[in-house]
């Protein structure tokens, strides 16, 4: 006899005696079998988060017991899709519900009617582990599926095969039986519970960076493959416009896109926009690169604090199978203020701001589920989490920024200063750091160059210079400076806007090779070495000024192309010219 | 044969308590009929077992344990609908009030509404001319966003208000005559409520507006349904019979606040500056309803306003509307001082959806580099004058006077204009190029070099020079 609906208040539903739930079981409540999830239990009472809309709920109701904690489904036609904070199609429930989401709907995940070319890459009698691949099929143009035996079974020895040919999603391939003699039936698909880490062999160190594209992220504050960056700004610094921008061009294998509590419009947005823009590795469309997991504001609060869990699962998933993949939150905030908003309705004593005093832990078990692995079958791959945070009055101090600072090693302040300047991306370069320029070291010596970090060093340098400088130029004005002083505000102001500004709209500048990075640096500070030495020969300011390279320096972005490096030798040929006449007068 | 409950187990504030109950559904809607023969409604917010709490919109005045009988209606509450909806007035919970008697439904609507599936939402594309420079090139409105206006008391927000909708144009001719408004008042005090009314009138709008008004003196827990009812019609009309939509919701604070009330006279925890944990998912269904969806031609577009309680854009009611709007336009107390109308600080203000509602096949090609590059030199206009506050002005560089030059010409020639005065894109563009052009060339480093090379002439900027 399943139990009854006691009490409702708002999405958290009570039961009397019902001790037949286990913590943390997924539920259907009510007349139209509302997904629900046990989150306390007492002997008079259960207590139960539900999450769509609880209108019209009438105690008496029944609850359905389900027996397994709230899971994520997981098998082909996870990528290109888009999901609501549990793992229900969106687009199929426009189909069956119309413009606006209805409730109760009970929607299978994965499209379960469509076929996929599978090979079976095991024998009969071969033994086979957890994690351990049994069967491929391309899920889209660029991502191949690889179906793992779910860590939750035991080694077992393969009994039956199917021939390799078109199944759909729940058709059973392959039958193994494990040690105890349990058969099971093995399909294209398998089941998680998404507040569970999904197991790995080994932690391996970082090393490789995420290449993004940004020049102040690339260069700057650089992330690394299996990495953690928090992105904190207020309404209006661009935390969306980052996190899409890193979307849209940084080098992971797949992405899984958490639209946690924002705007609609915003993941319309990146619906459309992905499905017209090429990955510039692949020549292929964004989107089929891309999984899109949107619980907009208004859509039911608990499901807005599932969403997380179910992004980073979908994100370990394609981690097993040897992807480098790299999930964007936006915005965890609004993960953790649906955590206060049901800790608030459980009576729970508030810690900080009326957070719960879990937050913390939360925080660090949601980070922590990132890193550079190697994988059940033995591959390499990575989950890179990116998660914007947005802080009560645009106030750092505040407990989500503060806590989550404390769990990731990458953060990128952005400044409300230099938004309002229409600075983007308004990372403050003075206020944001990131930890792995160590790790990377190696990295950025053989690949990009020995000298890169050497150039980068005296970039940060200059900007540091600069900042101190202002203080004072705040105070007397530029004018009365002497001139080697004037030219470090110059050349940082080629720096500020010709480099550290980037403007994602523009076709040569939205999307910057390392190889360019390193060489805008490089001609920059060339210039700024050769123009000390001028003015170390007392050759006045203005004529640098005059001479109009400050200007030129800092439209290179928009002049030279991604693919015709070469045209920065008629800069040096300019500036080399322009130094010797200086030099001869 | 409906069931009737005699007598109240406990009254609160707004809130009464019902035992005894069976089969009540949570949000339904009651009906509470007094010895008097009045009726007043109500909402279950809360169920325990037999045990309901329901909350009274027309407030618990008179009500005693016994003088009551409490009738469930077994549906949410909902509204008539119809569009007839337009040229009427409405009280906060959707009942007529101007005397012309009740609407002639179509249908009803639950005033809830349900959450915008994103995937059948369309990207708002098309800009909205207001005729009003500061708006229409900075912080451009786009059909089917949320843009508020962050106000203080003692700010012309309502004169603006009304000079958007007076002047409020949807770029495409033919859809012309498709276009209206819905006008919720929560909380406004009865001359403002007036003010609008008249000025409607006036500018002969009146039968294209549907007006929901909750008088400050009116009970607060018909404010928390006032939007709802406005939103709710507003959809119709929008999703239903294809129009396009300006919604004003004014005053979100006052809302805010008697969100607050409810939520302490429920008793449950409070969050930042004693408003509920949940007012950014309250504020969320509100501001979400507006769009554009793939299904129907119309579009809903929210101008909400709000004042900001001493001028402090981190209170919770300014900082999490913010964070959920696509945008906000700030009004400034300084500039307000200074005689310029309508005083829109530009800086703190933002249109997020505006980079795909302009340019080429919405405004003009050059709009984009026009309002990035008066954002980056009113920026530096502001360095310059906190440098001539300590130097003094005479000091200044040859570079920094020309900004303060072209920062007194921005605020008087560009962001003022009188409110009816209607500017067209270009004009606005033009205007805004002729101020670019008081500055050296190169300072304008946001514009591509070859239009830079095309437009930029000295000479145009003549005419700001000879009246200094």
């Amino acid at each position: 006899m399943s139990s009854k609906i006691f009490s409702i208040n708002g999405p958290v539903i009570k039961a009397r005696k019902a001790t037949e739930f286990s913590m943390m079981e997924m539920v259907y409540v009510g007349k139209n079998k509302i997904i629900g999830e046990v989150i306390s239990i007492n002997e008079n009472e259960t207590t139960i988060q539900v999450y769509e809309s609880t209108t019209g709920l009438k105690p008496g109701e029944p609850i359905y017991s389900t027996g397994t904690p709230l899971f994520a489904t997981l098998g082909p036609g996870i990528i290109s899709n888009i999901f609501d904070g549990i793992e229900r199609p969106l687009k199929e429930m426009e189909k069956s519900s119309g413009a606006f989401i209805g409730i109760g709907s009970d929607i299978p995940s994965l499209n379960e009617n469509k076929t996929y070319d599978v090979t079976v890459t095991v024998k009969v009698g071969d033994t086979i582990n957890p994690g351990e691949i049994y069967a491929t099929c391309p899920e889209t143009s660029m991502i191949t599926h690889k179906c793992m035996l779910s860590p939750l079974l035991k080694t077992s020895v393969v009994k039956e095969i199917k021939p390799n040919g078109q199944y759909k999603v729940n058709d059973t391939i392959v039958i193994i039986e494990d040690e105890n003699g349990n058969v099971h039936e093995l399909s294209l698909c398998q089941k998680w519970p998404i507040r569970v880490a999904r197991p790995v062999k080994n932690r391996l160190s970082i090393s490789r960076p995420l290449i993004t594209g940004q020049r102040i992220i690339d260069t700057m504050f650089p992330i690394a493959k299996g990495g953690t960056a928090a992105v904190p700004g207020g309404f209006g610094t661009g935390k969306t416009m980052t996190q899409h921008a890193l979307a849209k061009w940084s080098d992971a294998d797949i992405i899984i896109y958490v639209g946690c509590g924002e705007r609609g419009n915003e993941m319309t947005q990146v619906l459309e926009e992905f499905s017209e823009l090429i990955d510039p590795r692949t020549g292929k469309a964004l989107t089929d690169r891309t999984t899109l997991i949107a619980n907009t504001s208004n859509m039911p609060v608990a499901a807005r604090e599932a969403s997380i869990y179910t992004g980073i699962t979908l994100a370990e998933y394609y981690r097993d199978m040897g992807y480098h993949v790299a999930i964007m939150a936006d915005s965890t905030s609004r993960w953790a203020e649906a955590l206060r908003e049901i800790s608030g309705r459980l009576e729970e004593m508030p810690a900080e701001e009326g957070f719960p005093a879990y937050l913390p832990s939360r925080l660090s078990q949601f980070y922590e589920r990132a890193g550079y692995m190697e994988t059940l079958s033995g591959q390499e791959g990575s989950v890179t989490i990116i998660g914007a945070v947005s802080p009560q009055g645009s106030d750092f101090s505040e407990p989500v920024t503060q806590n989550t600072k404390r769990f990731v090693r990458c953060f990128w302040a952005l400044d409300k200063a230099l938004a309002y300047s229409r600075h983007y991306p308004a990372i403050n370069w003075i206020t944001s750091y990131s930890e792995y320029d160590e790790d990377l070291k190696k990295f950025y010596d053989n690949e990009v160059g020995e000298d890169f970090l050497n150039i980068k060093q005296k970039i940060s340098a200059l900007l540091a210079e600069e900042s101190k400088l202002m203080e004072i130029v705040k105070l007397i004005g530029a004018d009365v400076l002497p001139d080697d002083q004037k030219l470090v505000i110059e050349i940082s102001k080629v720096i500020r806007v010709g480099f550290l500004q980037q403007n994602a709209f523009h076709k040569d500048d939205a999307y910057v090779t390392l190889e360019k990075q390193k060489q805008m640096m490089k001609i920059i500070i060339y210039f700024y070495e050769n123009a000390s030495k001028l003015i170390s020969h007392s050759i006045p300011f203005s004529v640098l000024v005059e001479s109009g390279i400050f200007t030129k320096l800092s439209r290179i972005k928009y002049d030279i192309p991604n693919d015709d490096l070469d045209k920065f030798n008629t800069y040096y040929d300019e500036i080399d010219l322009f130094i010797k006449k200086q030099l001869n007068n | 044969m409906a069931l009737h409950h005699i007598g109240l187990k406990e009254i609160n504030g707004s809130l009464i308590v019902l035992d005894d109950v069976e089969n009540a559904g949570f949000d339904e809607l009651v009906e509470i009929h007094l010895k008097n023969n009045t009726k007043r409604q109500g909402r279950i917010v809360q169920i325990d077992g037999k045990r309901v709490v329901i909350q009274v919109f027309e407030g618990t005045n008179d009500l005693s344990m016994e003088n009551t009988s409490t009738h469930f209606t077994g549906k949410p509450l909902e509204i008539p609908l119809s569009t007839e909806l337009l040229g009427r007035i409405f009280n906060g919970a959707g009942k007529p009030i101007d005397g012309l008697g009740e609407i002639f439904a179509e249908k009803y609507a639950d005033i809830n509404g349900a959450a915008i599936n994103p995937v059948s939402r369309n990207y708002p594309r098309n800009y909205i001319r207001t005729g009003i420079s500061s708006i229409d090139a900075l912080t451009t409105l786009i059909r089917g966003q949320k843009l508020p206006i962050f106000s203080d008391s003692g700010l012309p927000h309502n004169k603006l208000a009304v000079q958007i909708v007076k002047q409020a144009k949807i770029a495409d001719k033919e859809e012309d005559n498709n276009f209206c408004i819905v006008f919720a008042a929560m909380g406004v005090k009865n001359d403002i409520a007036d003010y609008f009314k008249t000025k409607f009138e006036e500018s002969g709008v009146l039968e294209r507006v549907s007006m929901f008004i909750n008088l400050s003196n009116d009970p607060i827990i018909e404010r928390i349904l006032t939007p709802r009812c406005a939103l709710t019609a507003a959809e119709y009309l929008a999703y239903e019979k294809n129009m396009h939509v300006l919604v004003i919701l004014t005053d979100m604070t006052s809302y805010a606040e008697a969100i607050r009330e409810f939520s302490s006279s429920k008793g449950e925890i409070p969050g930042r500056k004693g408003y509920p944990g949940y007012l950014y998912s309250d504020l969320a269904q509100l501001y979400e309803r507006a769009g554009v969806l793939k299904n129907s031609k119309g579009s809903v577009t929210q101008i909400p306003i709000l004042t900001m309680p001493n001028g402090d854009i981190t209170n919770p009611v300014p900082d999490l509307t913010g964070y959920i709007t696509e945008g906000q336009i700030v009004l400034s107390k300084e500039l307000y001082q200074q005689g310029v109308y309508p005083p829109v600080s530009i800086l703190p203000s933002l249109s997020r959806l505006m980079k795909d509602g302009i340019g080429e096949k919405y405004t003009r090609s050059d709009h984009q580099a026009v309002a990035s590059q008066l954002f980056a030199c009113y920026a530096k206009v502001q360095d310059a004058r906190s440098l001539a506050s300590v130097i003094g002005e005479e000091e200044l560089s040859a570079t920094d006077k020309s900004y303060i030059e072209f920062g007194k010409n921005f605020e008087s020639n560009f962001l003022t204009q009188s409110d009816d005065e209607d500017r067209t894109i270009e004009q606005t563009l033009d205007l805004g190029w002729d101020l670019l052009c008081l500055l050296p060339k190169e300072e304008l480093d946001r514009i591509d070099s070859e239009l830079l090379d095309k437009v930029y002439d000295p000479s145009r900027s003549q005419r700001f020079k000879s009246t200094i």
